[in-house]
């Protein structure tokens, strides 16, 4: 199964080299891959139906408990069918496409890579893996919706689409890690298994929220909507792909795998009704608004992704059945919907449907295949989207709590809905003809397959919708049901309240459609309030991002080093202070036994240091930092440490040599600073040599552990054959150390030597 | 002596970080000294301080003292000493670069990356 889904990501690293050998026939050989995971997956739906489920597992990260898992059930077959299969028809639907395109290779590697993604993230059962793949999709996406990247719409509309679900994703991170807390295990299955603990947990409402929050954002729920109609900047089969069929549905896809766990509370029920039926009628509304074909679609997968999310709310079986039916259906129509505006907007130069008129004698096949689709979508018998509309109406009908406001929302979108399929289907084909910027002719066939295939189905499965029901979509809705269904499809539900209310928005939705100019008038004077939608309310956000981050890089980046060391230090000593003296408490051991020698050299030490930095003079203040150094070494003597002292000796005098050699040459000290500076400078100072020395103490009064060097002095002789044991660690015990100082002192030395030819290859040159 | 290195220790971290806020890029260098030996005593004082017991081994075998002086920080410590002037031999060389190019021993002067 690991392989299935990561062999995209393969296919997508060869697709370079592939283009090079195949030219043109890239596409039709890339589209093998997505075709043989749907057969695989139809191989494997038998299994998957008797048993409930196959499950995969690999270690991955075995010491945090994470293992890449896999898990197919209905749902995840249902999903995976959808994705590979119109997968397959949106590639060979883009060799067409974006036939000759300079960058139709990188398409591929990026199509093929959502591809595999998106079959991770329906087929995860570890909730990392599941999250991993989640915003691998995110960026797949980001990368397709800015494939145009010279243009500079495409790439904000690209942005906005990124931060808009990466919020979401933070948030899912945040719900899934929640989850695990509450549940204890990665795993979704075992998790989904134990709903009762999840759902009387009392973090279960924000853990709710966060997983909501990823999923809202990934299928643009109201008011995250505006960025999917955005993202149509992306070319043509991107958009039917990712922003119709598949990545939108992700969100949809992880509330119903969530449903059985975390479905059927109160919470659940009025967050997601009252959500997807805004969701639904605002996109409804929003998509008659506009005249670009893909707008209306995009507004009206908007519609279609509010009504799953009110689906997956009322909850029950019939609200499951109508789920997982209307999810099929909408993917058949809007794939083909879409694939028929690219067409369109290929073989006519515009994107605008008041552009366009009377086409259907030009593009025959084209117009038929909008008209089926778009039947499917208005909901007309005999048409699969029929029956899915019926479903719905019955689970509004039966709806256990909003019924009336659902009811009445349901019937406003689909008329309104009703309204969109009109204008896509009829209006670009009748009527009369008019000018287009490029002459009309029919599609090629590569562009043709895609749409014929997808009307088709809806027709097919409109007259035998068992074909479906059966078998698929029962197991899936029994998948998100959490208990098996068994619920026959039927094209005819006979005369029922459910029919009446398609028949009254299929009338009304007609006669939008007719008087379309005119209700857009109307509508166009509300733009005012429409305009301030919660899009302008993330534009706001991102100027109010631009203006904070320039305001503190203005704040932090001063570009004085002191500033830097300021900042840096009273932070420092701030959080380590704090740390110290209120959480721990000052506890110190202020035992002394000294020696007056002892003191004498200490007090010589602090002397000197401070004389060092009094001084006018810079020989002074070597000679001062001298004295220390020395002091130092003396230290070292008096306390064991001969080679320390030794050591120090050495580098000491090398150091004053060293200083007075170079600082010869530099001028004198002159005072820069302001009083006011000197004070806040001492401050700074002072406040953190006397946390350094209220540390030492605090650490003095403490015996954490027992030294580690017992080992070093036992072994001394018998592993290194030294009687120095300071000179056996350096050499041989901790030799990798003495290595990397080695290096240091190397690199110094060339940096040094580099410094100095560089000034001598200068002076020639004048 | 520990308490009184601790107050020498910090003395020496309040000069340092005193002399690396300073505008004067010599007196930057001289901050340098003093921290890192600040550092080395810190490390050295620590670990606690031993009189008369140098971690050595006799040579003909006889007993060790009882108790001896760590000498694993010592270690350390003799590491560091020979990096930090590793380190302030190099930034004397860059500063000295710098004021032969830039003309003026004031950092606040020396923000830019054009000059």
């Amino acid at each position: 199964m690991q392989i299935a889904v990561l062999a995209g990501f393969a296919l997508a690293i060869l697709v370079p080299l592939l283009s090079r050998w195949c030219g043109g026939r890239t596409g039709l050989i890339l589209a093998l891959y997505p075709a043989s995971i749907a057969f695989w997956l139809v191989s494997l739906a038998p299994e998957v139906l008797q048993s409930g489920g196959i499950y995969f597992e690999q270690a991955w990260a075995p010491s945090l408990g994470l293992s890449l898992s896999f898990w197919l059930d209905g749902l995840s077959l249902l999903f995976g069918l959808l994705i590979s299969g119109i997968g397959t028809l949106i590639i060979i639907y883009a060799s067409g496409y974006l036939h000759g395109h300079p960058q139709l290779a990188r398409f591929y590697v990026l199509i093929l890579s959502f591809m595999s993604s998106m079959l991770g993230v329906v087929m995860a059962d570890g909730l990392m893996t599941l999250f991993v793949f989640w915003e691998l999709t995110s960026i797949t996406s980001y990368l397709l919706i800015g494939f145009n990247h010279e243009d500079a719409a495409a790439r904000k509309s690209a942005l906005q689409g990124l931060l808009v679900t990466f919020t979401g994703g933070l948030a899912l991170m945040s719900g899934l890690i929640l989850l695990n807390v509450v549940g204890g295990s990665w795993s979704l299955q075992t998790l989904l298994n134990d709903g009762e603990t999840l759902r009387e947990h009392a973090l279960y409402l924000p853990m709710l929220l966060c997983l909501l929050g990823g999923a809202f954002t990934k299928s643009a729920q109201f008011p995250f909507h505006f960025w999917l109609p955005n993202a149509m900047a992306a070319p043509t089969p991107v958009s039917a792909y990712l922003h119709s069929a598949t990545m939108v549905k992700a969100g949809i896809y992880l509330m119903a795998r969530l449903q059985p766990g975390l479905g059927g509370t109160e919470a659940w029920t009025t967050i997601l009704c009252v959500i997807g039926a805004i969701t639904m009628v605002v996109g409804a509304f929003l998509a008659i608004r506009f005249t670009g074909i893909k707008k209306v679609l995009a507004y009206s997968t908007v519609m279609a992704l509010g009504t799953l999310t009110m689906l997956l709310g009322i909850g029950g079986e019939a609200a499951m059945i109508a789920f997982v039916t209307f999810l099929t259906a909408h993917s058949l129509y809007k794939g083909a919907l879409f694939m028929v505006a690219g067409a369109l907007d290929h073989e006519t130069g515009t994107k605008d449907i008041d552009e366009m008129g009377g086409l259907c004698r030009f593009m025959p096949v084209t117009a038929a295949c909008a008209f089926v689709a778009a039947l499917s979508l208005g909901g007309v018998i005999p048409l699969f989207g029929f029956v899915a509309k019926e479903l719905l109406f019955e689970a509004v009908l039966d709806a256990p709590r909003f019924t009336g406001f659902l009811i009445g929302m349901s019937l406003l979108a689909s008329v309104l809905v009703v309204a969109a399929a009109g204008i896509v289907a009829l209006r670009p084909f009748f009527g009369a003809l008019k000018e287009t910027p490029k002459t009309p002719h029919e599609a090629p066939p590569s562009m043709l397959a895609g749409p014929c295939v997808l009307a088709g189905l809806s027709l097919v499965l409109g007259f035998m919708p068992w074909l479906a029901g059966d078998g698929l979509l029962n197991a899936a809705a029994g998948a998100v049901m959490g208990t098996e269904v068994v619920t026959d499809l039927y094209l005819w539900h006979g005369l029922n309240t459910a029919l009446m209310m398609s028949m009254v928005s299929l009338g009304v939705g007609l006669l939008v459609c007719w008087r379309w100019p005119g209700v857009r008038g109307v509508i166009h004077r509300f733009s005012p309030v429409l305009d301030r939608g919660p899009e302008a309310g993330y534009w706001k956000l991102m100027d109010l991002l631009v203006r904070v981050a320039e305001w503190q890089t203005r704040l932090l980046q001063s570009g004085y080093m002191r500033n830097y060391l300021i900042l840096t230090l009273l932070s420092f000593t701030g959080l380590t202070g704090y740390t110290l003296l209120v959480r721990h408490g000052p506890v110190f051991d202020l035992a002394l036994d000294v020696r007056l020698q002892e003191v004498v050299v200490a007090l010589v030490i602090a002397a000197s240091a401070i004389v060092a930095c009094m001084m006018r003079s810079r020989l002074a203040a070597v000679a001062a930092a001298g004295v220390m150094g020395f002091g130092i070494a003396l230290i070292f003597l008096l306390f064991s440490a001969p080679d320390l002292a030794i050591t120090q000796l050495l580098i000491e005098t090398l150091t004053v040599i060293l200083l007075i050699l170079v600082l010869f040459r530099m001028p004198q000290f002159s005072s820069l600073s302001t009083p006011m500076e000197r004070v806040r400078d001492m401050f700074v100072a002072i406040i953190t040599g006397g946390l350094m020395t209220l540390l030492m103490l605090t650490v003095l009064g403490q015996d954490l552990f027992t030294s580690i060097s017992e080992y070093m002095i036992d072994n001394s002789v018998p592993l290194g054959h030294g009687h120095n044991i300071v000179n056996v660690i350096l050499v041989d015990f901790r030799a990798l150390d003495t290595l990397g100082e080695i290096f240091v002192l190397s690199l110094a030395a060339i940096g040094v030597l580099a410094m100095l030819r560089l000034q001598a290859k200068e002076r020639k040159t004048p | 002596m520990e308490p009184i290195m601790a107050v020498v220790i910090g003395v020496i971290y309040a000069t340092a970080i005193y002399m690396m806020l300073r505008r004067s890029i010599v007196k930057l260098v001289i901050g340098l000294i003093l921290i890192s030996n600040a550092a080395n005593l810190l490390i050295f004082a620590t670990a606690g301080m031993t009189r008369d017991a140098p971690p050595l081994i006799p040579m003909n075998g006889g007993p060790m003292a009882e108790v001896i002086a760590d000498p694993l920080p010592q270690a350390l410590v003799l590491t560091a000493i020979v990096i930090a002037f590793g380190v302030l031999s190099f930034a004397v060389v860059l500063i000295r670069r710098a004021y032969q190019i830039v003309g003026v021993d004031d950092m606040d002067q020396m923000k830019d990356t054009d000059t």
